[in-house]
């Protein structure tokens, strides 16, 4: 035993960290169009080495609450970050940047013509969702069905995804006949061929989508430097164009109706 | 055909670097603990032979789980490194490692015990009248009878470390570079819908594991012939 705690205290100070890259850790909502913000990034800073890791919301703050050196995250539902930053392993307040839809979607039978009510009358055998307890779009899918008075009737046909760009995967490759997935992933090119279905927005509550640089990012040029680039027109085009509703537009709506 | 990114590569060169690691630990802390288990059957031997055997039967979640907890910055060791001044080890490299020679040991243990077992203690009482130091007795005796043992045990540890998952993805979070083995990258491929890229690694994880396996089945019959020991 003592010998492997001297092997595993050896092995910790071999990886020399020379330039550390900079790693964001986002929610897979974002998988396409922050792939798409980050090559904008690197031709507007060559040679800046950052890397990506996506996953769901819930495991990912988990995981910088043990401790994985991440520098920037990028949830899915807002109340990740502020626990965070509540418990100190966030340097600031989370930062809002879009609001986020699911949907409907089907790569084999055709939806845009069932209204959502009569969901339960279309022939599948399998409903993918993300799993609601530690992904943001599952619960909202939950809460959407709930609404709807479908919960009950599809509980037994649910299977789930542990975040929601595999959702939309086990939809895809077919093992699920329908799926409620993110806006943002539907409309990537290879998956928006098929069409989907918009659930309302009353259905269920925001996906308020919110980042913060994280204890390990404090001191990291980079990671400022990310965050500010994220305010750009051309970051905002790029998330629009995804289906991610921005903020700002959300505020004036609020502005007008009052 | 064969177009491999720039991160498959990085994977790939990390997954053989940590399947090569573990094998050269396990071999070093497997080997005595083979030979002693191989020394008699008191209960205590039985005992760590069970707790060797493990990492058979519970599930890598378990292991990944326990191990995200002892080794993070709250565990007793992540913690107790933290306060020496150094990084805790959930997520990175180190921590893979620990997780994968625990993860694999009863691979090394298994085949090694057998092969003592098999030796029995009279060679070396024989050698041991004729002169032979322990050292020489390790080297002249052991080493060279029981080396079908060793060749099973590396090749074994080797292989079924580079099919580890389960405890990968809970202990390392996937990081390129540091954590993100071929088979975590393939999962993240799947996810991301790059079947093709998907397909080529898992095709050539398949055929490597196919190869591997068929030489260590090859070695096992030549040595129950007798040929090579």
């Amino acid at each position: 035993m003592r010998i492997l705690w001297i092997c595993s205290l050896l092995l910790c100070m071999l990886p020399v960290r020379a330039s550390e890259p900079l790693t964001i850790a986002a929610a897979s909502d974002l998988r396409y169009a922050l792939d798409d913000i980050i090559a904008l990034y690197r031709t507007e800073y060559p040679g800046s080495t950052l890397r990506v890791i996506y996953g769901s919301s819930g495991k990912i703050s988990t995981q910088i609450r043990h401790g994985a050196p991440f520098d920037l995250f990028f949830s899915a539902d807002i109340q990740f970050p502020e626990q965070l930053y509540a418990e100190g392993h966030a340097i600031h307040q989370p930062e809002l940047y879009a609001i986020g839809r699911i949907v409907l979607w089907s790569p084999r039978l055709s939806l845009a013509d069932t209204p959502l009510e009569q969901l339960t009358s279309l022939h599948f055998r399998r409903l993918a969702i993300a799993q609601p307890a530690h992904a943001p779009y599952g619960l909202r899918a939950k809460e959407a069905l709930q609404a709807l008075g479908l919960w009950q009737a599809l509980e037994a046909k649910l299977v789930y995804g542990e975040n929601i760009a595999q959702t939309a995967q086990m939809a895809q490759s077919g093992a699920a006949e329908v799926a409620i997935i993110a806006l943002s992933l539907a409309r990537f090119p290879e998956l928006s061929r098929h069409g989907y279905q918009l659930i309302p927005a009353e259905l269920h509550q925001p996906l308020t989508q919110a980042f913060v640089i994280t204890r390990h990012g404090a001191n990291k040029p980079s990671a400022h430097q990310f965050s500010a680039f994220m305010a750009r027109d051309e970051v905002r085009a790029i998330m629009q164009h995804y289906g991610f509703e921005l903020p700002d537009a959300e505020l004036a709506q609020l502005e007008q109706s009052r | 055909m064969i177009e491999l990114t720039a991160q498959d590569w990085q994977a790939i060169q990390l997954t053989l670097k940590l399947c090569l690691y573990t094998t050269l630990i396990l071999l070093l802390l497997g080997t005595p603990l083979a030979w002693w288990l191989a020394q008699g059957q008191s209960r205590v031997r039985t005992a760590i032979q069970a707790v060797v055997a493990l990492p058979l039967v519970l599930p890598p979640t378990v292991l990944g789980f326990y191990l995200l907890l002892l080794l993070g910055p709250h565990g007793a060791v992540g913690g107790t490194l933290e306060q020496l001044g150094f990084h805790h080890l959930a997520f990175s490299f180190s921590g893979i490692l620990i997780g994968s020679v625990i993860y694999s040991l009863p691979f090394t243990v298994q085949p090694l015990l057998e092969s003592f077992r098999r030796m029995g203690p009279r060679p070396l009482e024989v050698a041991q009248t004729l002169g032979a130091g322990k050292l020489d007795q390790l080297f002249s005796v052991v080493l060279p009878l029981c080396r079908g043992g060793f060749i099973v045990a590396a090749t074994l540890t080797f292989a079924h470390t580079l099919g580890e998952f389960g405890v990968i993805l809970m202990l390392g979070g996937s990081i390129p570079g540091e954590t993100q083995v071929l088979s975590v990258l393939i999962y993240d491929h799947t996810e991301a819908m790059n079947y093709s890229q998907a397909h080529q690694l898992s095709l050539g994880l398949l055929i490597a594991a196919f190869v591997v396996l068929f030489i260590v089945y090859g070695l096992n019959k030549r040595f129950d012939r007798g040929q090579l020991t």
